[in-house]
């Protein structure tokens, strides 16, 4: 039969799914304009957030920074060009690296949290249960996390742009004798707007999307425990491969505007 | 008298699964109205129909004399603050203390208040509960009988007219089960409510039910009270007697 057979195909859920994604997205939006606001709850989900991720992406930030720098300065040695490590680094690190790395560790940590949270709230009719209250869930539960995922996963990133490049000075100070200072000059005197706004601008699409897409993988999660794990799952699976489509547009539209 | 709730010719099927074929009931201010049906027959699903948590095919619906399938969000969310909810796992929310769940709804929906204060509330509803001094713990903390009267509690709160039990002793022991019986008769004393009692549990029947409604493939089977219903000679009515 045709609906049996397009109800297994995969590439008709895939398009469903898209579609049930942008309609939540929209009504993201339309409830997150709208009186009345859950600001308590807004400054409790940045602050579980932020606080979540914080070693983590600390840690990562690190260990990038050390690693990029190790591993590409014998390269750079040999052409003589040690003295454009931290241009580079710093380049590599704020423009892309950073960002992506740090947004598909909140991927991670955060979608898959959100994505459990909500949908064991779904499992066990917590949710029902504030609609059936006249509570709106819809702006308690996703509209506060989807903000504070957009607020903070730039906040995290710039905190872990420079947890690297502090890594990056670190090999730089004892491989090369180069003081804070000097480093520090010669990665901003390389940076210009045309790196830092569109680096940080991106950032904010990757915290919307983290927080859009573990929130509606756990909103609309299945019956069971077995839905509430695959909400997780699919919760980072699915925005960590958004991020990489959302960051290639992202590098052409700047492409476009900064002209690189 | 007007009904408080008023269904009829109710239908809800799931794909091909027709859970509710035609039903319908009416339910009287002060009455407790039992509904009971084998596990699957769609009692759930009647009660999510009634707070529209979800949407029946056809049929209908009133409750407190407003169409529900028609109502707007706004209207529905009023209406839903007069029509109590209990449900089949207590659904408290987990990451908030008693106090805070009992909260949650009262800060929405000021005007529910009326004019006392929100600590006040929330005291004098755990104690007719009898639970007072769980007012710091979190659900986990409970006892399975003790979420069920906290779920009760936060309910309560709004002061609703009508209250839909889901299955209100299932999963818990005899006596656990019957005190929550008794609570449940108390309440309706002291805050006047109708409830709407869904069960397949025939000892809460018995003591609770004003009048009883059968629920098989989907239709009013039978109906009647309970000492009338279980001295039927129909071998499906008896079924649930035995
Ligand atoms: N959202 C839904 N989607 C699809 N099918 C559903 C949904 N909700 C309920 N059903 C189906 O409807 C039928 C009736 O479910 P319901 O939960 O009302 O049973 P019940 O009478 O409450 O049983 P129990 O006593 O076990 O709670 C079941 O077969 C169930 O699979
Ligand atoms: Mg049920």
């Amino acid at each position: 039969m045709p609906a049996t057979y397009y109800q297994r195909s995969g590439l008709r859920r895939y398009f469903q799914e898209t579609g049930e994604v942008w309609l939540f997205a929209r009504r993201f939006f339309k409830e997150a304009l709208h009186r009345p606001f859950e600001g308590k709850e807004l400054l409790r989900q940045c602050f579980i957030v932020g606080n979540q991720s914080l070693f983590l992406v600390g840690m990562t930030g690190l260990i990038m920074g050390l690693v990029l720098t190790l591993q590409t300065r014998p390269t750079m040695e040999d052409f003589g060009a040690e003295a454009y490590m931290p241009a580079m680094v710093g380049v590599s690190i704020i423009r892309e690296i950073g960002p992506v790395v740090i947004a598909l560790i909140c991927a991670g940590k955060i979608g898959s949290s959100i994505g459990a949270e909500l949908g064991s709230m779904k499992v066990t009719e917590q949710i029902a249960a504030m609609e059936v209250s006249g509570t709106n869930p819809f702006k308690y539960l996703v509209v506060t996390r989807i903000l504070a995922t957009t607020l903070m996963v730039p906040l995290l990133v710039i905190f872990g742009d420079a947890i690297a490049l502090f890594g990056s000075f670190l090999v730089e100070h004892m491989k090369g004798d180069v003081s804070f200072r000097l480093f520090f000059n010669k990665v901003f005197r390389q940076l210009g707007f045309g790196d830092l706004i569109p680096a940080t601008a991106k950032t904010f699409f990757f915290g919307f999307a983290i927080g859009l897409i573990g929130c509606f993988k756990g909103y609309t999660s299945k019956k069971g425990t077995a839905g509430v794990g695959r909400a997780a799952n699919t919760a980072v699976v699915v925005a960590s491969m958004l991020l990489f489509v959302l960051d290639f547009i992202a590098v052409l539209v700047a492409d476009i505007f900064f002209d690189l | 008298m007007e009904p408080l709730i008023h269904i009829e010719n109710l239908y809800k099927s799931f794909g091909g699964l027709h859970v509710l074929n035609g039903f319908s009931l009416d339910l009287y201010d002060g009455e407790n109205l039992v509904i009971v049906g084998r596990s699957g027959s769609g009692k759930s699903v009647l009660l999510k129909c009634i707070v529209r948590l979800l949407e029946p095919d056809s049929g209908a619906l009133e409750v407190l004399g407003q169409p529900v399938p028609q109502l707007s969000q706004y209207e529905m969310d009023h209406l839903r603050t007069e029509v109590g909810f209990l449900f089949q796992g207590s659904a408290l929310y987990d990451s908030m203390t008693v106090r805070e769940n009992l909260e949650f709804p009262l800060r929405r929906h000021p005007e529910k208040m009326k004019g006392h204060d929100v600590g006040t509330l929330i005291t004098s509803t755990l104690e007719s509960v009898g639970l007072a001094h769980t007012v710091d713990m979190m659900p986990e903390e409970l006892s399975g009988g003790m979420q069920r009267r906290i779920a009760l509690a936060r309910t309560l709160i709004l002061r609703p007219r009508i209250i839909l039990y889901d299955e209100p002793t299932s999963g818990l022991d005899p006596i656990t089960a019957k005190e929550i019986i008794e609570l449940m008769l108390r309440i309706q004393e002291e805050y006047h409510t109708a409830a709407l009692i869904i069960t397949h549990d025939m000892d809460c029947a018995r003591v609770i039910a004003n009048r009883m409604i059968i629920l098989i493939d989907g239709k009013n089977y039978a109906e009647g009270a309970y000492a009338e219903l279980s001295m039927s000679p129909d071998p499906r009515v008896r079924a649930f007697f035995k």
